[in-house]
């Protein structure tokens, strides 16, 4: 930690950065995202088991943008933000000084998107056991029981769009809900209108999506929704192979492979 | 009318549930579902939940439900039928365990909705709702009832408010308008004369954090500050303050429409969200996150009290516990009292 | 009881599909009249919103199709929308939509008999299944007068 805060310090003083995206202590037992300008305000800056907000999506707000270059404090789902990011031409190399951490809580500067790449590669994106154990369940369901469970499990949903808010990878403008010459997915929160959305959103997610869990996080009814987008990955890997991260390699949906095979066109 | 003070045993308590489900009476009642506790239909008092110190959705959605139909159309053989808002299809309802911010939350509520045009739909719904609120006896450090000019044990916006003596086995009952006294009216007998008791002893310690006055009048100086853009770089601009709040009324108009014939539907928005002023001409007054957190603060803080007479919030803490990143209502109200002119 | 008449729409693309219909229908080979065609100018347009926008406004069955993969006319959209089928089938399986009311195929312009052959074994398939009450149920949001959530 003193480590990150002496980094901080000196990228600030230096005037290499304008400003520095960290986590700092909030109210109660929360971590929060902090911005600091002041390189006397490092000081604010921690980390610890708790810091597991995704900063990147703060690298495609146009009020962080309007501060000038930022530094940002990056665990491993961070980096691999940044580098999708940066396969979808959001970030270069000199958008942002990247203050790495990795799984073992060590500061590790990187000086291009390159490295960030070689090293996420190391560690393979893993589902998390209990999720595992979820999808099988659903997996085992009959596709009654299925559309029962999702309808029962989005009905709660009331639309507050937090998980599009905090995922990195929903940076669109005007989203596809927000459109309404035609109104494509309803906006009210009642059962097609959350089905739709949440629907479309992993569609959306599908292939690009790094497993931050940033959107269930977010969810202030706790809704498991995060079950959708590592489902699409697992499929993702399994229809379309490898499910690498990289910047040259294009996304497995705007891509294809003339031997694409599937089962079920007739 | 006067407040009329009684008491009523726990075992009682569960009868006059009873008594109110037997008059037909749709009960509403914190539930717990998973780790989350909100407001649910329930049949039996064993179903109600009551320990914890807040629901994580505000009981609003009982009388402005999150999506609802203004009115059908049919534009079938060249005739217009149009099935409008059925006040006899609203049932009567009891929203059981309210805390007293939630009972007062509905004052603004209400405000809102009767400030130049009365609201029919909503109207009806308050209407026919008896509100039944329970005092707290904790607090955590996201309420900040008192500061806003209310209390744990405020009977502000209630219709009958319970106060849990020591082991919850007795209540004071104080029945504060005449849909309360109705209710009470349904079974007099499980409620005896309150013989002097002090209610305060048994309320949650909040202490005062902020004036709200003194706040109101520094806001108007502060318009064109940059304390906003500061407080609000880490809002990330999402729904979730506005729709678990008790006095957000914010609300959009769709129109669903199926060949010929539709329905047009209210149904929640949040002015955090960046198209929510958006015109047709594509101007957006308020483009930036900066300007939308300024308004949500002014709107409560300043333009309802200058406009309706009442403060637009009840210091129930709920949009600091449901945001994502902590951007905590009450730290900010208080750096902005803090803030020397 | 009357029989159903199940209500099936079709996304096909201009150059194959639409022109095979059409060559089935100048070969005056009968087949069941319960499909709506909407025309686009490729497989690689149709976008998920569509084909779900298709259940919420009543049909029971949908039927994609376009020209087989190397001979698009625009050389790689069915190729794009080959995976994309891939996908969403998969995430419509794991919400429990129903799958086997979606039937995909590449009919080409010289194949009559085939698309008349493919919308008639739809057509039987979804008269088995029934009407599509899953999804129009929750389509009828709002049959009681709101939804408190």
């Amino acid at each position: 930690m003193d480590e990150l805060r002496k980094r901080a310090h000196e990228l600030l003083q230096s005037g290499e950065v304008k400003l520095v995206i960290g986590y700092e202590q909030g109210n109660g037992n929360k971590v929060r995202p902090v911005f600091i300008t002041n390189p006397e305000d490092t000081a604010k800056l921690i980390f610890d088991s708790r810091c597991v907000q995704n900063l990147a999506v703060y690298l495609s707000k146009p009020e962080v943008k309007t501060i000038g270059k930022p530094a940002i404090v990056a665990t491993l789902p961070v980096l691999r933000t940044i580098i999708q990011l940066a396969s979808e031409n959001q970030l270069t190399d000199d958008s942002a000084v990247i203050l790495g951490i990795t799984p073992d809580g060590a500061l590790r500067n990187f000086s291009t998107l390159e490295e960030i790449e070689t090293f996420i590669n190391q560690f393979e994106i893993q589902l998390e056991e209990r999720d595992k154990k979820i999808i099988e369940q659903i997996n085992q369901m009959t596709p009654e029981e299925r559309w029962k469970f999702w309808v029962d499990t989005l009905t709660p949903c009331f639309k507050c769009y937090a998980c599009r808010a905090a995922c990195p990878m929903c940076y669109c403008t005007k989203c596809t809900v927000e459109q309404n010459q035609p109104q494509w997915i309803p906006v009210p929160s009642h059962q097609l209108g959350n089905l739709e959305w949440h629907f479309m959103r992993a569609m959306h997610m599908a292939g690009r999506c790094v497993d931050c869990g940033a959107c269930a996080r977010a969810c202030p009814i706790s809704i498991p929704l995060n079950l959708l987008t590592k489902k699409m990955m697992e499929d993702m890997k399994a229809q379309f192979g490898e499910y690498r991260i990289a910047i040259k390699k294009g996304n497995p949906m705007s891509t294809f492979k003339p031997e694409d095979s599937e089962t079920f066109i007739r | 009318m006067t407040i009329k003070r009684l008491i009523i045993q726990k075992t009682s308590l569960e009868k006059f549930f009873d008594v109110l489900i037997q008059k037909g009476k749709t009960i509403y009642a914190p539930k717990r579902k998973n780790e989350k506790i909100n407001y649910e239909v329930v049949n039996h008092f064993s179903e109600v939940c009551d320990d914890y110190i807040q629901t994580t959705q505000s009981a609003k959605s009982i009388i402005f439900p999150r999506t609802e139909k203004l009115f059908n159309y049919n534009k079938g053989k060249g005739n217009i039928t149009l099935e409008d808002f059925d006040p006899d299809q609203v049932p009567e309802a009891v929203i059981w365990g309210v805390r007293p911010c939630d009972a007062a939350g509905f004052i603004p509520l209400t405000a809102i909705f009767n400030w130049d045009s009365k609201d029919e739909i909503y109207n009806t719904r308050f209407e026919k709702t008896t509100i039944i609120a329970f005092s707290c006896t904790s607090a955590d450090e996201s309420c900040f009832c008192t500061s806003v000019g209310g209390n744990p044990g405020n009977t502000n916006g209630a219709d009958i408010l319970l106060t849990g003596m020591g082991d919850k086995n007795l209540f004071l009952a104080e029945v504060i308008t005449e849909k309360g006294e109705k209710a009470v009216s349904f079974a007099p007998n499980l409620f005896e004369e309150d013989p002097g008791i002090e209610k305060e002893k048994y309320l949650a310690d909040l202490p005062k954090q902020f004036n709200q006055e003194e706040i109101k009048d520094k806001l108007q100086a502060f318009f064109e500050s940059d304390l906003w853009k500061k407080q609000s770089l880490r809002c990330l601009g999402c729904g979730a303050c506005a729709y678990v709040c008790p006095t957000c009324a914010c609300f959009d108009i769709q129109d669903e429409v199926h060949g010929k014939e539709g329905k047009r539907v209210r149904c929640w928005d949040s002015c955090g969200l960046s198209l929510f002023t958006l015109h047709t001409s594509g101007h957006n007054p308020r483009s930036v996150q900066s300007q939308r957190w300024r308004q949500r603060l002014m709107h409560k803080f300043s333009y309802m009290p200058q406009r309706l007479a009442v403060y637009g919030c009840t210091g129930c803490g709920r949009c600091s516990r449901a945001c994502p990143v902590d951007m905590n209502m009450l730290e900010h109200l208080i750096s902005i009292q803090e803030i020397q002119k | 009881m009357s029989e159903f008449e199940p209500k099936i729409v079709a996304f096909v693309c201009n150059w194959c599909t639409y022109a095979g219909a059409d060559l089935t229908g100048t070969s005056r080979i009968k087949y069941a009249s319960n499909v709506r065609i909407v025309r686009f100018p490729c497989t690689g347009r149709i976008d998920y919103m569509l084909l779900m926008k298709a259940f919420g406004e009543g049909a029971d069955g949908i039927i994609v199709s376009g020209c087989h993969p190397n001979d698009c006319h625009y050389t790689s959209g069915n190729f794009h929308a080959r995976r994309r089928w891939i996908v969403f089938r998969n995430l419509c399986d794991f919400m429990g939509i129903d799958i086997r009311r979606i039937t995909f195929s590449w009919v080409s312009a010289a194949e009559g008999a085939k698309w008349a052959d493919l919308v008639n074994s739809t057509v039987a398939t979804i008269r088995e299944l029934g009407p599509y009450e899953g999804y129009q149920n929750i389509s009828n949001y709002l049959k009681k007068e709101e939804n408190h959530g």
